[in-house]
């Protein structure tokens, strides 16, 4: 019934919808900061712990569409062990992906990360997938506690 | 609800015949804004064609012609919402603008710090946020009668608040995000029993009941055009001719004038102080044209089928499994707001989308409501007069099917 839209929802979203990966508090976390988009209303707190520049832990909580918890979840199994530079260079490339501003998906680039690439024949929806990384943005670069994506 | 020519009604609507994805669309977004009969697109076409130039302004044969239509419009207006006097009708681009004008006239001139405004829990921003800037001018204070879980305004606790330091009540006559109508003539009689004016913003209210300004006896109504099937960018301000007399005027410009020399200006009369600037002549006469369209059915009639459409789409609705009404006022205009669980209303409203179906998904610009209800957001399908049941059929096989594959 649903034909139109599998480039968007993909069995990976709906797997990562279902069953988040790293959703948990984190307690000795060295970053926390909110991300919010006050156009749905989606808000999230996403937790990183450093080991030097390296993330060597990163999880969330919060709630949203399947596309943004698909996107966080996703984003923190794959920023593990990246250092913050690797992170910020896989932030650009998703942003762009995510976008339409590179027209070829960089598959090597983003990795599983390209479920996602959908979104940008949707351009409602294009900020349910850019929040979490928005956040993980700010995050890194230390800034003020909470992120919007106004 | 069979006598209603509902396929007569659809045929007047262009859009209603689009594909949208390859589908049949089912515009069910109508509290957002509505769509437009051919006679009022034709109205505006036909303006542009053959009868426009500026109003009020020149003596020439176009303009005497503009001039008739749009006032011809104003009287429609008055005529619809039995206002006394074509003076009480003010144009201006929607609702919004409507209280916003109240708020820096009326309100600045009359209420002072430390009085109070009263408002309700389920209004659209556009009803709380003017407010607020008054009182952030004034020092006046803001206060909001609260609602109760099926969405309805607890009355005893808002006649509560109807103090002596209440300058005004404002209040929406009927709910854009839960579709609860309000107990306004009852709201309207608490508050004169204090000498306190009431306005309604009646921006959803107009398009789905008779309203007669002079038997509700409030003081303002607010609504905006587009809502009403007609063009978007006009709106009504309908205001006691006696309260807009004493009101100062809202814009300085052209039209709202008498007299003006460098030293002083001398006002123009009602409604024209009130309408700086060359109106939206065109708009102002399609709305016209809308209303026409209107009474050629009947807005008693509208409503009857309206109130079967939502009696069909709630039973229906209550039937699926993880399906939630927000909003089970017992007064209800025909808007549907629900959320699934597990499932966020923006993955609704784009499954539904791909199916041909147009729903809002949001705060619907009412985000304290969102927060009582303890949802981020919710979807919403909203009828008109052109929707049939067998376009709730669709949306519900739709929901049942997302709701399926989300699993």
């Amino acid at each position: 019934m649903f034909d139109d839209l599998r480039d968007l929802y993909q069995e990976v979203i709906f797997d990562h919808n279902r069953n988040p990966r790293n959703f948990r508090v984190m307690e000795n976390a060295d970053r926390q900061v909110e991300g919010f988009n006050p156009l749905c209303g989606d808000r999230l707190t996403l937790f990183l712990k450093m080991d030097g520049s390296v993330i060597s832990d990163a999880s969330f909580q919060g709630s949203g569409c399947a596309i943004s918890t698909a996107s966080v979840s996703l984003m923190t199994e794959i920023v593990k062990g990246k250092t913050e530079q690797e992170a910020e260079d896989l932030f650009e490339k998703f942003h762009e992906m995510a976008t339409g501003k590179d027209e070829e998906v960089n598959l090597e680039a983003i990795g599983k990360l390209a479920v996602l690439a959908g979104v940008r024949d949707y351009p409602a929806r294009v900020k349910c997938a850019t929040l979490a990384w928005h956040t993980l943005d700010a995050a890194l670069k230390n800034q003020a506690e909470s992120v919007s994506t106004e | 609800m069979t006598n209603f020519p509902v396929e007569k009604i659809r045929a007047d609507f262009p859009i209603l015949a689009e594909k949208i994805r390859n589908k049949p669309l089912v515009y069910l977004d109508n509290a957002a804004t509505c769509q437009k009969p051919q006679a009022v697109i034709d109205s505006i076409v036909h303006l542009y064609s053959h009868d426009y130039a500026n109003v009020h302004r020149g003596v020439h044969t176009l303009s005497v012609r503009s001039t008739d239509q749009f006032e011809s419009a104003r009287t429609k207006v008055k005529d619809f919402i039995n206002a006394a006097s074509d003076k009480e009708i003010i144009f201006v681009k929607g609702a919004t603008e409507a209280i916003n004008l109240v708020a820096q006239t009326y309100g600045k001139a009359n209420i002072k710090a430390g009085d109070e405004i009263l408002i309700s829990a389920m209004e659209h921003h556009s009803n709380i946020v003017p407010w607020q800037i008054l009182c952030g001018q004034t020092g006046a204070i803001l206060k909001v009668a609260p609602i109760d879980l099926r969405g309805e305004l607890i009355y005893d606790d808002f006649e509560q608040l109807v103090s002596d330091k209440t300058k005004l009540v404002s209040i929406v006559h009927m709910s854009n995000a839960l579709g609860s109508i309000n107990p306004v003539k009852q709201i309207i009689a608490a508050a004169h029993a204090k000498n306190i004016p009431v306005l309604l913003d009646g921006a959803q209210a107009i398009p789905h009941m008779t309203v007669d300004v002079q038997d509700l006896d409030c003081d303002f109504y607010a609504f905006s055009g587009h809502k009403l099937y007609g063009p978007s960018g006009v709106g009504v301000l309908y205001g006691k001719q006696t309260l807009l007399e004493a009101m100062p005027p809202y814009q300085g410009g052209g039209d709202m004038i008498r007299k003006v020399t460098f030293e002083e200006t001398e006002y123009n009369t009602l409604p024209y102080k009130f309408e700086a600037g060359t109106p939206n002549i065109a708009d102002v006469i399609g709305l016209g044209a809308a209303i026409d369209y209107l009474n050629g059915i009947g807005m008693d009639h509208i409503a009857a089928y309206e109130a079967g459409l939502l009696a069909y789409a709630t039973e229906q609705a209550l039937q699926i499994k993880g399906l939630r009404i927000i909003g089970e006022a017992t007064y209800k205009g025909a808007i549907l707001s629900f959320v699934l669980d597990k499932i966020h209303p923006h993955d609704i409203g784009t499954m539904l989308d791909s199916l041909g179906i147009a729903v809002r998904a949001g705060h619907h610009c009412a985000m304290p409501v969102m927060d009582f209800f303890q949802v981020p957001a919710t979807a919403r399908a909203s009828f008109a007069m052109y929707n049939t049941q067998a376009e709730i059929d669709v949306l519900m096989k739709g929901i049942e099917s997302l709701i399926e594959v989300f699993g």
